[in-house]
């Protein structure tokens, strides 16, 4: 598969989606270049989770186009984009919690049928996250919240993605769980995989991310560099409790 | 004591059957928060499909052994039921998903009806001989326990199926994708799980098993017709609540305890009723018992939590 470098890895144009009747999104376009990482902030309900997962495949578009390394993803279910390089962490973590810490590991390897290669990566996973190799054996409901999204990113890691999908990541931990969890963020991105981050806590978003969007009822409404958006008054307005 | 000795042994071979047509119902019901009550008319399918195998094989190779006709029924009657259950599942049960669950129940009941309905024009109303292709004559009794040739091949043979489910479930990569499936089916396709074709695969392995057990019942019984799986059907049902629905050793369990339950009370059903009964009233014990387990403990023996997903 060739790509042309200077195109983004992800292309998402005027996407629309709606359910129950409600237009949960109206319209949103943004675009990722591979190796950023780029965080979409904005009050709840603003359609940021909306986003991520239609960009996954878990919702149906009603307009609009996903394109991904060239391709024209939009119509692709959930479990296929993954095999494209896909991964979402989604909303709430998602953790598998009947089956073990190990157990919830090798499905994110479910889609790829490389063994010596997942072995390598569950090891490059237990170095990057070395609380959830303590745990291999237990049953994953018993972690505490953050190993869970601990695990949860590691999970997502084992399906080798260069698009990662982040849906709040520190939601409901303690500062010091968030931090860590920043920096294995940090970690995934410096080796390559393209970042994209929803967060509630917008400065720690802008302060990580090179690039932001925010969201307002279903659009986004203003994007920019990190920087420029935390210096920018409507911004720390709204999102930064100013 | 004797009684008892005999009337145990007829429960595990009996129970097995229930055992493996629970687990049917179980899956589903993990998986899908479902009460297939048409898994019972698989078995019938299954036990007459066999019938129907054995009675073309007499005919064009009569010389053949009867085990390896045996075998030749079972390896028809498996796809065949396996090829119903996706069908189930792909026509019916797919489109209703999203559903009220009052539809696919429902729904479950009306094929339940068509199936024994297409049964009966297929196969008639009368009762069919199935032939003892194992012997279902008593061998030598050990301690005054009667064992015929067939009751050990179905307990043996269930107790091998049981275990290679348990294993495909619990140890396999598609057992993991089965299990993250029923737990959260949108996550599971995150990690890139085909959640309809996993449905579908449950369906076919529920129906496969359904297949075996009805050969079982009906090489037991001797007899085969168009409305034998409706109270095997239920008992399984009632075997896979008493064990705790939606669990596999539960399925397993309730299976064997109810097998037990029912030959033991029949056995003494006369004494306990003070000669008001006699055993062709059996079927109570069953029932007594889903009415029991639905009041006082509706997660079974060893169920968890009841899913409260639709």
């Amino acid at each position: 598969m060739h790509t042309n470098p200077a195109a983004p890895l992800l292309q998402v144009d005027d996407i629309r989606v709606a359910y129950g009747g409600i237009q949960a999104l109206k319209g949103v376009s943004l675009e990722l270049y591979a190796g950023e990482m780029v965080c979409l902030i904005g009050a709840n309900g603003a359609g940021k989770t909306t986003t991520l997962n239609a960009i996954a495949g878990m919702l149906p578009l009603a307009g609009g186009r996903i394109a991904y390394a060239g391709d024209d993803i939009g119509a692709l279910p959930a479990h296929r984009r993954v095999r494209r390089g896909i991964a979402l962490v989604p909303e709430g973590r998602g953790i598998f919690t009947r089956l073990t810490v190990e157990e919830n590991l090798r499905m994110g390897a479910y889609a790829r049928d490389d063994a010596d290669a997942i072995e390598t990566d569950l090891d490059r996973v237990y170095t990057l996250l070395p609380r959830i190799r303590e745990r291999l054996a237990q049953v994953a409901g018993t972690l505490s919240g953050g190993e869970q999204q601990m695990l949860a990113i590691g999970r997502a890691l084992l399906s080798r993605p260069r698009l990662l999908l982040l849906d709040e990541p520190s939601m409901g931990l303690a500062p010091q769980v968030v931090e860590k969890i920043f920096e294995v963020v940090q970690t995934v991105r410096d080796d390559g995989v393209t970042v994209l981050l929803v967060e509630q806590n917008a400065h720690l978003a802008l302060a990580f991310a090179s690039r932001g969007y925010v969201m307002e009822s279903g659009r986004i409404t203003l994007s920019g560099s990190g920087r420029a958006l935390l210096a920018d008054p409507s911004v720390r307005a709204a999102y930064l409790g100013e | 004591m004797e009684t008892l000795l005999q009337q145990i042994v007829n429960g595990l071979v009996v129970g097995s059957v229930y055992a493996l047509v629970a687990l049917g119902y179980t899956m589903v019901y993990g998986i899908l928060g479902l009460i297939n009550f048409a898994h019972g008319e698989v078995l019938m399918v299954g036990a007459l499909t066999a019938l129907q195998t054995v009675l073309l094989l007499m005919e064009v190779a009569p010389g053949l052994p009867p085990l390896l006709m045996l075998a030749v029924a079972v390896g028809v009657a498996v796809p065949v039921c396996m090829a119903l259950g996706y069908l189930m599942e792909r026509l019916a049960y797919r489109r209703l998903r999203g559903a009220p669950r009052l539809a696919p129940l429902i729904t479950a009941i009306g094929l339940s009806f068509l199936l024994q309905t297409l049964a009966m024009i297929v196969w008639g109303r009368n009762y069919h001989t199935f032939p003892a292709l194992i012997s279902t004559e008593p061998l030598e009794p050990v301690a005054g326990v009667f064992v015929t040739p067939v009751q050990i091949a179905i307990v043996v043979i269930s107790a091998l199926l049981m275990a290679a489910l348990v294993l495909l479930v619990n140890r396999s990569r598609l057992g993991r994708a089965m299990r993250a499936t029923a737990e959260n089916p949108r996550v599971a396709a995150l990690m890139g799980v085909d959640a309809n074709a996993i449905i579908a695969l449950t369906f076919i392995i529920g129906a496969g098993l359904a297949a075996v057990a009805g050969v079982m019942f009906a090489s037991n019984y001797g007899i085969a017709h168009y409305a034998m799986g409706f109270m095997p059907g239920l008992k399984a049902f009632t075997a896979a609540v008493l064990g705790g629905i939606g669990n596999l050793a539960g399925a397993m369990l309730g299976g064997i305890v109810l097998g037990l339950v029912e030959a033991i009370g029949a056995g003494y059903i006369e004494e306990l009723s003070f000669g008001l009964l006699n055993s062709s009233y059996q079927d109570i014990f069953a029932f007594v018992i889903l009415g029991v387990v639905l009041i006082f403990r509706p997660t079974g023996l060893l169920g968890e939590r009841v899913s409260d997903r639709a």
